[in-house]
C-alpha cells in the first residue's frame, strides 16, 4: 500500500488531545458550549459500566488479582498500561531516575486513581513569596476558588468542613465514618497533635444526579464503578460531552504531532491510528493538549517548524522543564489488639476515610515542603499476596491460646494464624510536595522513537535535599503514630540516608506536573494564566503540565478546575474572535 | 451456568470472544460446561485474552512434581473443623498457573522441589511422595520453622517460605478460603460505622463531631 495521509476533510472549532481529566473536562465544558470538538485519545474506548471489574472474586483472576504488564496495578484494576507499555519506550540521561505511568485509554488515569481530591490552598500559589524557592503562580486562590466550587458541584466530593488556612474547605457531600483502625488512628494522631479528619474523595455518597447512582461501599474505585458512583473521567466527562452531540470521538489515536501553517499558526494535529497503522491529520482551529504533563510536552518538542525550531511554543526553551511528581514514603504495622477480631463488612469506599492533611510550619524544619498523610488497613477483600510472610508475624505474638510459637510452621495451627492475624495490618503514605527545579526535565531522546516513529522522551531528574529531609520526617512521624497506637511496624523502618530514607524513585506517585509551566513571563514560562501558549493565541494545554508547583495535594481536581476555567476562557476569547 | 443464562452473559460483554469460540465448538454438556467454567467472566483485553490462553495451555509442572504439590499443599494447609484442604481449593492448579504467570517463581520451585526429593533419598532411601507420613512430616519439621532451622537446611527453608506463601495465597483467595477467613464484603451496603458492639468491645464511640457530619442513612 502506498504511504499516505488521511486528511478529515471536517475543519473542528477544537481539537483535543487525551481524555483524561483535563482532557474530558474540556470536551466537557467546551461541548456544553456548542462548539464542535474532535476528541482523540490514543488507547481504546472504556465505559466501567460495560468493562466490569467490579464486585468480582479473587478467584475469577486465574493469578488472583496480581498485576500483569497489561495491568500494572493488578489484574483486577481499570487502569490499563503502567510504568512501562510495549514498543513505547523512554529513556533516561546520566543515570538518573523516573519512572512514567501511561494509561492510554478512554479517560486515562483517572481510571486507577485513589479519588483524592484536595483543592490547593492559598499558600500553594505563593511558595516562592513564602519560602524563596521555585516560583509564585501567575494566579492565586481566588481566582481558581469558583472553578473548585463549580467542579464540586459538577462531579462530587465528600469531606467535612473543617476551616483549615491552606486546605479549603469544598462544597462537601457528607463523608462515611472511620473505621475501626482509623479510630485508633485518630486517637494516636489527637494524642500528637497531628489532625487525623475526613478524607475528600469524589465519591458519591449521596446522589447528585439522574445520570449518576450513589456509591454502595464496595472499596473497589480502582475498579471502575458501574453505577458511575465515583469520579472518572470516561463516565462523568466524556460520555455526558458525547451525548450532546458536538463531539466526535477518534479512539486507539496516537497524536504525532501539532500542525502549524507558515506563519507557525497550529491547524491541526496528525495521528497514527492503532486499529490500522494510517497516518491521520485532522484540522481544528484551537488546538487543545491533555495528553498528560509528560505526553504534551513531549507534543510540543515534537512540533518542530521554521518557525518553532524549537519546539512548538517553546521559545523561552521550557516546555518540558520544572517537572515533579510528588514524594512518597510509606511504613506499615500490626496492631496486636487487632487479631482475632470479630468479622463484619468494613469494606466502605474506595479509599481512607480519614487522612491527615499537613500541619506543621516548615519554617521550624529543616525541609522546605508539607506531605499529607494516606492510611489503609482492615479487613479487605484477599488477593494475590495474602499470607505472605506469616513467618515474619506468627512467632512475634501469642497466639489464639496464648502461647508463643515458632515463626513459620505448617498445618492446623499454621492454618488459624491466617485467620487469627486477619485484618489486624495497616500501613500509611506520605505524599509530599517536591520542588519544582529546572533541572529536572524530560526531552526529546535524539536516538530513540516508539514503534510508531515518534521520538521518545528522555527524563533527568534528581530529588534535592528538600525530599530527602522530607521523607525522613515521614519516616519519623509514622514510627511515633504506630507506636502511639500500639502498634509494631512490620515494614518500612530500615530506611536511612543510603536509600534516601525510602523516598519512592520519581515518578511512582504518578502526581507528575509542570513541563509546560504557566506564568506572565513569556521568557520563564510556556503559558499564561489562562493555559494559553504565550506564542500561539489557539494553543493550549489543559493537563497537570501548566502547574508552577504541586503543593502537598493530589493535582486532579486542580487540574479539573483550571481545566474549566481554561475552557470557558477560550468560549470568551472565541466569541470575541481573538483566537 | 445454562447456555442461555450464557449467552445473556455474551450479550451483555461481561465474557470474552476467546470463550465464545470455545462453545461453539463444545457440543457435549459436560464439554460445554468446562468451557464456561473458563471463560473469562472480568473485563479482558484482546491481548490478555491471548496472553491468559497462553498460559493455559502451556503445563509447567510435571505429574510427579504436581504430586508433590498436592502433598505439602494439604500439609501446609489440611482440612480442618472449619474448611477443606488447600487441594480441596485447587491450590496445585493454582500454584501451577502463577509460576508460568510469574517465571521468577519458577527456578526456586522446580530446584526447591528437587533438593525436596534429593534431601529425603539421602534420609529415607525414597523421593518425597514416596515417603510414609511420619517422614515426610520429620523432613518438613527441618525446613518449616526458619528460626531454628539448621544452616544447611537453608535452601528447603526457602523453598518452604515461598510454598508455604503460594499455598496461603492460592487457599484464602478461593471461594473455600473466603468463606474460612470469614470475609463477608464485596457486595453492595451501606456503610454506617463500626458495629455497636465492637465500638463497646475496644472501649469506643464516635465523637459527636463525626455523627454529626457522617452520612446517614434513611433505613
Amino acid at each position: 500500500m502506498p504511504f499516505q495521509i488521511k486528511k478529515n476533510p471536517k475543519t473542528y472549532d477544537v481539537v483535543i488531545v487525551g481524555s483524561g481529566a483535563g482532557g474530558g473536562m474540556a470536551a466537557h465544558t467546551l461541548a456544553q458550549a456548542g462548539l464542535k470538538i474532535l476528541l482523540l485519545e490514543a488507547g481504546p474506548m472504556y465505559d466501567p459500566a460495560k468493562n466490569v471489574m467490579q464486585l468480582k472474586w479473587p478467584w475469577e483472576s486465574p493469578r488472583r488479582g496480581a498485576s500483569t504488564k497489561f495491568r500494572h496495578f493488578g489484574d483486577f484494576d481499570a487502569a490499563y498500561g503502567g510504568w512501562e507499555l510495549e514498543g513505547e519506550p523512554y529513556t533516561h540521561k546520566n543515570n538518573t531516575k523516573f519512572d512514567w505511568f501511561r494509561s492510554r485509554m478512554l479517560g486515562g488515569r483517572t481510571n486507577h486513581w485513589g479519588r483524592i481530591s484536595l483543592r490547593f490552598g492559598p499558600k500553594d500559589f505563593k511558595r516562592k513569596s513564602i519560602d524563596g524557592l521555585g516560583d509564585d503562580w501567575p494566579i492565586g486562590y481566588d481566582d481558581v476558588a469558583p472553578y473548585y466550587d463549580k467542579v464540586d458541584k459538577l462531579i462530587g466530593v465528600f469531606g467535612s468542613k473543617e476551616n483549615l488556612p491552606n486546605d479549603p474547605d469544598s462544597i462537601f457531600l457528607p463523608p462515611p465514618k472511620p473505621r475501626l483502625h482509623e479510630l485508633f488512628i485518630k486517637e494516636a494522631g489527637t494524642a500528637l497533635n497531628i489532625p487525623v479528619i475526613p478524607s475528600r474523595l469524589s465519591i458519591l455518597t449521596k446522589p447528585i444526579n439522574k445520570d449518576r447512582g450513589a456509591c454502595f461501599f464496595c472499596s473497589q474505585c480502582n475498579r471502575g464503578c458501574t453505577v458511575y458512583g465515583d469520579f472518572s473521567s470516561s463516565s462523568v466527562l466524556v460520555n455526558p460531552a458525547l451525548k450532546t452531540g458536538n463531539v466526535d470521538l477518534v479512539t486507539n489515536a496516537m497524536a504525532r504531532e501539532v500542525l502549524t501553517d507558515s506563519e507557525g499558526k497550529p491547524t491541526g494535529v496528525s495521528y497514527v491510528s492503532k486499529d490500522d497503522m494510517q497516518e491521520y491529520t485532522v484540522t481544528g482551529k484551537v488546538i487543545v493538549l491533555a495528553a498528560s504533563a509528560c505526553e504534551s510536552a513531549r507534543l510540543l518538542l515534537n512540533s518542530k517548524s521554521s518557525k518553532h525550531p524549537n519546539g512548538l511554543a517553546n521559545a523561552s526553551n521550557i516546555a518540558g522543564k520544572y517537572l515533579h511528581d510528588s514524594t512518597g514514603a510509606g511504613m506499615g504495622g500490626i496492631l496486636p489488639k487487632l487479631v482475632g477480631r470479630k468479622r463484619y463488612n468494613e469494606d466502605g469506599v474506595g479509599g481512607m476515610h480519614v487522612y491527615t492533611p499537613w500541619w506543621l510550619d516548615n519554617k521550624k524544619l529543616d525541609f522546605a515542603r508539607g506531605y499529607h498523610i494516606e492510611y489503609y488497613g482492615g479487613m479487605g477483600m484477599p488477593g494475590y499476596g495474602f499470607g505472605f510472610g506469616i513467618q515474619g508475624t506468627n512467632g512475634k505474638y501469642p497466639g489464639r491460646d496464648g502461647k508463643q510459637k515458632e515463626a513459620g510452621g505448617y498445618g492446623a495451627s499454621l492454618k488459624d494464624d491466617y485467620r487469627y492475624f486477619y485484618g489486624a495490618h495497616f500501613g500509611m503514605d506520605g505524599r509530599g510536595e517536591a520542588i519544582a527545579r529546572e533541572d529536572n526535565y524530560c526531552e526529546i531522546d535524539p536516538n530513540t522513537v516508539d514503534k510508531y516513529g515518534i521520538p521518545v522522551l528522555r527524563f533527568h531528574y534528581k530529588w534535592s535535599d528538600h525530599e530527602v529531609k522530607q521523607a525522613k520526617h515521614m519516616k519519623d512521624t509514622f514510627r511515633e503514630i504506630i507506636h502511639k497506637m500500639g502498634g509494631v511496624v512490620t515494614w518500612g523502618d530500615n530506611d536511612g540516608p543510603e536509600n534516601e530514607y525510602g523516598l519512592q524513585a520519581p515518578g511512582r506517585i504518578i502526581h507528575e506536573v509542570g513541563t509546560t509551566r504557566m506564568g506572565n513571563d513569556p521568557k520563564k514560562s510556556v503559558l499564561n494564566k489562562f493555559n494559553q501558549a504565550h506564542e500561539c493565541k489557539n494553543l493550549f494545554v489543559m493537563d497537570g503540565g501548566p502547574f508552577v508547583s504541586q503543593a502537598d495535594k493530589n493535582p486532579t481536581w486542580t487540574i479539573l478546575a483550571l481545566a474549566m476555567r481554561a475552557s470557558e476562557y477560550l468560549i470568551d476569547e472565541m466569541k470575541k474572535q481573538n483566537l | 451456568m445454562d447456555r442461555r443464562k450464557y449467552l445473556k452473559t455474551l450479550a451483555v460483554g461481561t465474557v470474552g470472544v476467546a470463550a465464545a469460540a470455545g462453545l461453539i465448538e463444545s457440543c457435549k454438556p459436560e464439554e460445554k460446561k468446562s468451557e464456561v467454567t473458563n471463560a473469562p467472566t472480568i473485563d479482558r483485553t484482546p491481548d490478555e485474552l491471548k496472553n491468559d490462553h497462553q498460559l493455559q495451555t502451556e503445563k509447567f509442572f510435571d505429574e510427579h512434581e504436581m504430586a508433590t504439590l498436592a502433598v505439602l499443599a494439604d500439609i501446609i494447609i489440611p482440612k480442618d473443623e472449619t474448611s477443606g484442604s488447600a487441594t480441596d481449593a485447587k491450590v496445585p492448579d493454582f500454584i501451577e498457573f502463577i509460576v508460568k504467570d510469574m517465571p521468577h517463581h519458577q527456578t526456586p520451585m522446580r530446584g526447591g522441589l528437587k533438593w525436596l526429593d534429593l534431601q529425603c533419598v539421602h534420609q529415607y532411601n525414597n523421593a518425597f511422595v514416596d515417603c510414609p507420613r511420619a517422614q515426610q512430616i520429620e523432613l518438613i519439621d527441618q525446613i518449616a520453622y526458619p528460626e531454628k532451622a539448621k544452616p544447611e537446611m537453608q535452601p528447603g527453608v526457602a523453598f518452604f517460605n515461598l510454598m508455604r506463601d503460594l499455598t496461603a495465597t492460592g487457599f484464602f483467595t478461593s471461594q473455600i478460603g473466603i468463606d474460612d477467613l470469614g470475609y463477608v464484603g464485596n457486595r453492595p451496603n451501606q456503610w454506617d460505622g463500626v458495629p455497636q458492639e465492637v465500638l463497646t468491645q475496644y472501649g469506643l464511640k464516635y465523637d459527636q463531631k463525626t455523627l454529626d457530619e457522617c452520612v446517614k442513612f434513611d433505613n
